[in-house]
């Protein structure tokens, strides 16, 4: 049997030691190799990727990024590990956890709970990105980017438009575009509270929204552009849409 | 106290009122009066304030009788001595002591309510569901910490324990009880160390003690809390190193105490934080009445808690 690669995320040194020791306590009947450590949800994201473990035993409380969002992140990657949370006590998480089907440790970990979850993780494997978006119960506050083979963590209070192209979506912050790979109602659902719907395929911060300019119609009729803060590309507004976004607008 | 000199202010001012016959002249009544009512409230409560150990040895009852005896009889030394003549249209001396009497029934009336508001029952009912309580979060993490130590330091995990036992043996004792300020300080210490085994470097705690006067009384884990929420919401987000200050010391006749720790304004979401400082904020009232505070504020990208209570070294009975 091969040593099972799991990756320790936690951020109190001491209780990072003590996973290492209970897992090498069970290592007589669950072989394993810690294969990476971090001390806070970036630092997680960051050596995951690289150092490819197949279950990722992550704290919920870090600080930066909690785990919950951590796992989500992760779910996106190409070889998505499976993720066991630990926690001292959260008992919001733990019933979602429970609701949700999610695997989770209560610290002190005990060596046989811990085996019996690694035994789990192997068998069902990848953590899904659904079941964890529905025990995190809300929204992120990063997105992840695939880029040249790592995440590229982008903040939502950086975003000022989603925008949907044939087969990706495009998030436009002040400095640049970035690909993301999720779908633009998916996006709506999960941020409709910062952005809001101006056309079909578009999706804007209502906090960047600067005011709007008509635009030369030929058809006569007036059609509506939102004018940005930050970048210098106009958005053009639905007909269907103008009067929610002129709104929502007005209200932020 | 405060609450007598501002209830006879007012009653005072509700006379002037009601017995002027316009707004202008209550108002002169009001002061004019004042020069006569504020020493005479003044003196009535030195006098009362300096025999109060000896009106605490009455029943009840009697006290109030004394009360009332005392203060009408300064009310006549002092008509006695305020020039009437000044004032033709100023009540006569009976006049003068039966208001008197009148205004000090009402107040001890109104103290007698105060009292029953807070009543033991009540107020011991209150104090348990205000007593501190540390977080769970803190005692797993704590424990977790230490089963970590057992194999590789078994001297400081031996220590973290009785660090333990010592802060829960506070917990659980009788909130009602005051401690002296040396002993909240070593608890604080205490506590301190049990953060610094979880969170090592990134936790770094300024003590400024000196003047700090140790026997000073005050609830049991009043300053805690403080500590806690410190660390809990100016450590525990940050991913860098953090520090802490703890400052505690004597200005005159009251205890400051003053803890500051990094800001992070999207992390004060975390719900407690303001339940924690209400919390102490009324456990402080339960103890002091008016005469302690809290105030919070953000100064320089740091989260400031100021604690003002009365410094007081012997038990003495409450208000």
């Amino acid at each position: 049997m091969s040593e099972l690669a799991v990756f320790i995320a936690d951020d109190e040194a001491p209780a990072r030691d003590r996973l290492r020791e209970l897992l090498q306590d069970i290592a007589g009947e669950l072989p394993s190799r810690v294969v990476g450590e971090a001390a806070n949800g970036f630092e997680a994201i960051e050596r995951v990727r690289d150092a490819g473990p197949q279950v990722v035993l992550l704290d919920i409380q870090m600080p930066g990024m909690g785990g919950l969002e951590v796992a989500r992140h992760l779910a996106g990657l190409p070889q998505a590990p499976a993720v066991v949370f630990v926690t001292a006590h959260d008992r919001h998480a733990v019933e979602a956890f429970e609701l949700n089907a999610l695997d989770y440790l209560l610290k002190p970990v005990r060596a046989e709970r811990l085996a019996a979850a690694l035994r789990k993780a192997i068998s069902t494997g990848a953590t899904a990105a659904a079941p964890l978006a529905r025990a995190a119960g809300q929204a992120r506050e990063y997105l992840s980017a695939a880029e040249r083979n790592r995440i590229q963590l982008v903040p939502l209070r950086d975003v000022i438009y989603f925008k949907a192209e044939l087969k990706y979506v495009t998030l436009r912050t002040r400095e640049r575009e970035h690909l993301i790979e999720e779908s633009l109602v998916a996006l709506e659902r999960e941020f409709s509270d910062k952005f809001v719907r101006i056309h079909r395929n578009c999706l804007v911060a209502k906090a960047a929204i600067r005011g709007f300019e008509r635009a030369a119609d030929e058809e006569d009729e007036p059609r509506w552009l939102v004018v940005l803060d930050g970048i210098e590309e106009r958005l053009p507004v639905s007909r269907r849409q103008w009067p929610t976004v002129r709104d929502q607008a007005a209200e932020k | 106290m405060a609450r007598v000199l501002i209830g006879v202010n007012v009653l005072a001012l509700a006379a002037a009122v009601y017995a002027a016959p316009a707004w202008a002249q209550a108002l002169a009544d009001f002061v004019g009066g004042a020069a006569f009512l504020e020493p005479l409230l003044l003196a009535s409560l030195v006098l009362l304030y300096a025999l109060a150990p000896l009106l605490a040895r009455l029943s009840y009852w009697w006290g109030c009788a004394a009360v009332l005896a005392l203060v009408s009889l300064l009310a006549s030394v002092a008509y006695a001595v305020w020039p009437a003549s000044v004032d033709p249209g100023a009540p006569g001396l009976a006049r003068t002591v039966m208001l008197t009497a009148i205004v000090v029934t009402l107040v001890l009336g109104y103290l007698r309510l105060l009292v029953k508001a807070h009543s033991p029952a009540l107020a011991e009912a209150r104090l348990q569901a205000l007593q501190a309580r540390i977080r769970p979060h803190f005692l797993f993490n704590s424990l977790n910490a230490v089963l970590a130590l057992i194999r590789r330091d078994p001297k400081r995990a031996e220590r973290t324990l009785e660090d333990l036992a010592d802060l829960f043996r506070t917990l659980m004792s009788d909130g009602r009880k005051f401690v002296r300020l040396a002993d909240e300080i070593s608890l604080l210490e205490r506590y301190a160390s049990i953060e610094q085994l979880r969170l090592g470097e990134r936790l770094r705690v300024v003590w400024e003690l000196d003047a700090a006067p140790p026997d000073a009384l005050l609830p049991p884990l009043l300053l805690q809390p403080l500590l806690e929420n410190a660390i809990y919401h100016g450590i525990e987000p940050g991913t860098g190193a953090g520090e802490v200050l703890v400052r505690i010391e004597r200005r005159g006749g009251r205890v400051l105490a003053r803890v500051e720790n990094p800001y992070f304004p999207e992390h004060q979401h975390r719900a407690g934080n303001r339940m924690a400082l209400a919390n102490i904020g009324e456990r402080l009232q339960l103890f002091f009445d008016a005469e302690a505070r809290v105030e919070t504020g953000v100064e320089g990208g740091r989260f400031v808690v100021q604690v003002e209570l009365p410094y007081r070294s012997r038990e003495t009975g409450r208000e």
